[in-house]
């Protein structure tokens, strides 16, 4: 008797299977259940894009209909992947758009975008509705306009922190009269002036606009008329928040504000002056998320607008809300789980006109019982704020604390924040994520391979003393999928001893360390499911073995080398003229 | 082992400037030899005028704070945009007692009044006293300072606030009419009002 469940049932039940965890669990079931989860997954995510070919992913999953992709590396955001690397957008579009004609949603982050992208997408996919780019570069307004002129059912376009050519406001212009559908529109990382007349239009006809962020070049007069054509937004963006107003003006953008009763999350806010404040006390009560971290305004006035908002539940800001600010925050924003504090000044360690401490986020900590996820940039910290910090939210999920000076130790006790950290990583059980700094031994990284079981990403700099410490780290933390370092004195050993741990996590990225010519060779030719790039704008023929390399990027992938590195990047596969030197590494 | 002894004159230095032996092989560094890390902290008072201008003179460490660059520029955007050029105006602040300098951008604040409520905000002080341009800041325990290209000691508040501020946007940093400024304290301070 055929006890084999028939495909319509089992596509039905699957139907309900949302996780893609659990539908890769299917999957491993039987071939036939394979053939169904695949051809019924809507949802495809793809977090390293070279971790498989964009052929392959359109060939398994046909129907789908929304595919996330990250390109570069997360040091990537701070200049340490040099420009040309990778990332590119192109190839996934055209093969989605070759054996994939459902998909109407696409999330990219880190990649390279060009406008022939864009127009590839506006072109090929016909009920397109969400486009969503952040941390992406590479195309111009051009591309926007191609986008905008297309695709008729466009729900979400958006730009988070995109370096994008600009070549005028025009692109929105291009949305047609008949598009009604708009629901989420984001171009705050643009330069140029729009059309008021044609974003005001856009706006009136969009009745489901839930959220909008507008770019600087939106006059605080204009966000006035906008706010009265969509009093139902959920999440604003303001533009510039500093021109000056007559005392009519004033009221009626105060009005306009009053009116929102369904706003949930305000940034944008920037060069906000202090008299314009007040503006946003009416929406305060309401707000889940504020983020504040463009806004130039100091400590007294940030205060003001805290102490209004008992319902927040993310806050990003500036250390201008100094120690004395955070103490508020604790007292007002009981509902708080996430806090981000990012440093005011300029490039400089020592810019900075204010001294962030250890003092705001033990408040906070104290305060604020549903914090889990926290990012902290501060001046100092001491192994008491760490213990107390713990001790008062086990809770923590997310801890990257960065103390600006490298090698800064506890300093109370000038004793490394080894311990600090110990007391983290031990009493906070379900941390995620975790980003260290200061002054740190091996034993630091002993307590985190120790304790961090449930760590998936961690970055370093600036720490350690030998290959002890990767190695504690590799071998301990048995859950990790991301681990990127920078700057410290080690590399070989550990990683060779650990190279089977590579090809369970993600990725793998070091820079500035002491990983050797040789190692990386030995490394690639024992572990062929690993990419293992080395990235060094100086020539590696003439290199020996010994020679550390600049930058290491390791990934576990399923396609084999890539096809499009640069020169500055360095494979055994790519550069089989390298080749592998028998030389014995300790 | 002798090929890396050789090319070590070569080869790429890696860690931050002023740290050495970084990548011996087999070689552990122990955070207390190496004495260069010392450096970067706070030593003794009377070393501080060195500390702060090595610190100072510090190289910049590329993707350091791990700032997105996107989130740089439009801080810079916005000092360029208020303050007519790209790194505002900063100049050192020291208070007589207090264990290390400040900085402060002085293009940020409208006039005198303003920048003295930073600066009693920064260093925890009052001034107390009325400046009057007869006495100075009578009947105060503070009184701040700049010193001006000459290298003397001025009292904040005689020159017009824009006159200071023009002399600082034409000649720039070093050249600056008020390259750096500081609060006098107790009897230091009193001696102004009384020797006029």
């Amino acid at each position: 008797m055929d006890l084999r469940l028939p495909s319509k049932v089992l596509e039905h039940i699957l139907s309900f299977v949302d996780s893609n965890e659990d539908r890769n669990s299917v999957s491993l079931v039987c071939k036939s259940w394979f053939e169904t989860e695949r051809r019924t997954r809507k949802r495809v995510f793809v977090r390293n894009c070279y971790a498989v070919t964009p052929e392959a992913v359109a060939r398994r999953f046909p129907e789908t209909r929304s595919l996330t992709l990250k390109g570069k590396p997360h040091f990537a955001d701070y200049n340490l992947v040099p420009d040309g690397w990778g990332g590119y957008a192109w190839p996934w579009i055209e093969a989605m758009a070759a054996k994939c004609p459902s998909l109407d949603e696409l999330r990219l982050k880190r990649m390279v975008v060009t406008d022939e992208c864009l127009e590839k997408i506006a072109a090929s996919f016909k009920d397109f509705k969400v486009l969503v780019l952040t941390s992406c570069e590479g195309f111009s307004t051009d591309g926007l306009a191609a986008i905008a002129v297309a695709c008729s059912n466009l729900r979400e376009l958006e730009l988070r922190e995109c370096i994008v050519e600009d070549l005028g406001g025009d692109w929105l212009s291009y949305f047609p009269e008949t598009l009604t559908s708009l629901v989420s529109l984001d171009f705050s990382c643009l330069d140029s002036e729009v059309k008021l007349s044609d974003l005001e239009r856009l706006v009136s006809r969009s009745p489901n606009l839930k959220s909008l962020k507008l770019n600087r070049a939106v006059s605080l007069d204009a966000l006035g008329s906008l706010l009265r054509l969509a009093p139902q937004l959920v999440e604003l963006g303001t533009g510039s928040f500093s021109d000056k107003l007559d005392q009519e003006a004033v009221s009626k953008l105060s009005q306009a504000f009053s009116e929102m009763k369904e706003l949930k999350s305000l940034s944008g806010l920037w060069d906000v002056l202090p008299e314009y404040i007040p503006l946003l006390y009416s929406v305060c009560p309401g707000l889940t998320s504020l983020n504040l971290s463009y806004a130039t305004v100091q400590m007294p006035d940030l205060v003001e607008l805290l102490t209004r908002c008992s319902n927040l539940q993310k806050l990003w800001v500036m250390d201008l809300i100094e120690d004395k600010g955070l103490e508020v925050v604790a007292s007002s924003c009981k509902e708080l789980r996430e806090l981000r504090v990012f440093p005011s000044g300029a490039e400089g360690l020592n810019d900075t006109n204010v001294a962030m401490t250890e003092q705001g986020l033990v408040s906070v900590s104290e305060g604020c019982p549903n914090l889990e996820s926290v990012l902290y940039f501060c001046v100092q910290f001491t192994n008491a704020a760490m213990v107390t910090i713990a001790r008062n939210r086990p809770n923590l999920t997310c801890f990257r604390l960065c103390v600006m000076e490298p090698f800064s130790p506890d300093h109370k006790t000038q004793q490394p924040l080894d311990e600090g950290f110990k007391a983290i990583v031990e009493r906070c059980k379900d941390l995620q994520r975790l980003s260290v700094s200061g002054l740190l031994t091996n034993k630091a990284f002993e307590y985190i391979g120790t304790h961090g079981k449930k760590l998936r990403m961690l970055s370093i700099a600036f720490a350690g003393d030998s290959d002890l410490m990767l190695h504690h780290l590799l071998s301990g933390c048995e859950s990790l999928n991301k681990l990127e370092i920078r700057d410290c004195p080690f590399g070989d050993t550990a990683l060779l001893e650990n190279a089977a741990k590579l090809e369970t996590m993600r990725s793998l990225w070091m820079s500035s360390c002491c990983v050797s010519f040789g190692a990386c060779k030995l490394l690639s030719q024992k572990m062929p499911k690993l990419n293992v790039e080395v990235i060094d704008e100086h020539p590696l023929e003439t290199r020996p073995d010994s020679s550390p390399v600049e930058r290491i990027y390791i990934y576990r992938t399923l396609a084999g080398p890539r096809l499009d590195m640069p020169e500055f990047v360095w494979t055994t596969q790519k550069n089989p003229e390298i080749g592998v030197s028998h030389l014995a590494i300790k | 082992m002798d090929e890396f002894v050789n090319l070590k004159a070569t080869e790429l230095r890696l860690g931050l400037p002023g740290r050495d032996n970084v990548c011996e092989d087999g070689e552990r560094v122990s955070c207390n030899s190496n004495s260069n890390k010392r450096a970067l902290q706070v030593d003794a008072e009377n070393e501080l005028k060195t500390e702060t201008s090595l610190l100072e003179s510090k190289v910049q460490i590329v993707g350091w704070p791990p700032v997105r660059s996107y989130r740089k520029n439009n801080i810079q955007t916005k000092k360029n945009e208020s303050d007519h050029e790209s790194q505002g105006i900063y100049v050192k602040v020291s208070m007589d007692g207090a264990p290390y300098l400040r900085k402060i951008d002085l293009s940020c604040y409208k006039g005198y009044s303003d920048l003295l409520k930073a600066l009693e905000t920064m260093f925890k002080f009052s001034v107390g006293g009325e400046y009057s341009e007869r006495d100075g800041y009578k009947g105060s325990d503070f009184v701040p300072t700049y010193e001006d290209r000459d290298g003397d000691w001025m009292l904040i508040g005689d020159v017009p606030w824009d006159v200071l501020m023009g002399f600082c946007y034409l000649l720039q940093d070093v050249l600056c009419s008020c390259k750096r400024l500081r609060i006098m304290k107790g009897s230091e301070a009193k001696c102004l009002g009384s020797c006029v």
